[in-house]
């Protein structure tokens, strides 16, 4: 079998339309026998903990479609403008669009950030916990999966130099 | 080789990246020779499958659309 071919991924966000793609990447590689590694820094690091939180707003995200997952066909097809002035003032808009997108998700058959993560620690993704964003938010090592390894941006440095493929999310 | 296969995998109704992680997953386990069926409706398993069986170097006997928007993989265990 020829050389193996290794992703280096630094996931810097933790929107929960941020982490979809690190652990996608990560578990499509794995799957192709790919070595694996992802940097979790910054936003990033709270996809590392044992319960996972993240959410989505659609404030400042005009990018982000604003489509129902359920009700007749033709209503799911439209795209809802929603004015900034609501998605910044309305208490609890934020919970409403994470569960609409997670709704979305489970209905279209896309695993969860839950799944992809357990895929990713069954298939030895190296899962690294930024030790800096750590201390700087104040993080415990118990608050997170038991799988992670702690480092600094020099083990990320090393793991990413012979690297086929580095990304940054 | 044209028997039936020895394992069978429904990916069916799950998206991207679940049908090369599960086909990958259940190939692992299995014994080299050995064919895996697998039926996706993802319509991006077609391409991925093919890029999946290029990287890891098993055998894509088979890909086809078997109609319905169901796609039929067979996959060989070559190490």
């Amino acid at each position: 079998m020829s050389d193996t071919k290794k992703l280096a991924l630094i996931s810097s966000r933790g929107t929960l339309d941020w982490a979809y793609p690190p652990f996608i990447l990560a578990s499509a590689a794995a799957s192709m026998e790919w070595e694996v590694g992802i940097f979790f820094t910054f936003y990033g690091l709270p996809l590392l903990k044992r319960e996972l939180g993240a959410s989505v707003t659609p404030l400042a995200n005009p990018a982000m479609p604003m489509k129902l997952p359920f009700g007749p066909k033709g209503l799911q097809n439209v795209d809802w403008p929603i004015p900034n002035i609501i998605t910044s003032n309305l208490p609890g808009f934020e919970s409403v669009a994470t569960g609409l997108m997670k709704k979305t998700f489970e209905k279209k058959g896309v695993a969860s950030i839950e799944q992809l993560r357990e895929a990713c620690v069954d298939m030895e993704v190296r899962l690294i916990a930024c030790q800096m964003t750590m201390d700087v938010f104040g993080f415990a090592k118990e608050e997170f999966i038991p799988e992670c390894e702690i480092g600094g941006a020099a083990t990320f440095l090393e793991f990413a130099a012979d690297a086929n493929v580095s990304l940054f999310i | 080789m044209a028997d039936a296969p020895d394992q069978a995998l429904d990916c069916k109704g799950m998206l991207c990246p679940m049908p090369v992680v599960k086909t990958n997953k259940t190939l692992k386990k299995m014994e080299v020779g050995q064919t895996l069926e697998m039926t996706a409706t993802d319509p991006g398993a077609m391409p991925d499958m093919q890029a999946w069986a290029r990287q890891t170097e098993h055998k894509l006997l088979l890909a086809e659309e078997i109609g319905d928007g169901t796609f039929r993989f067979l996959i060989e265990k070559t190490h």
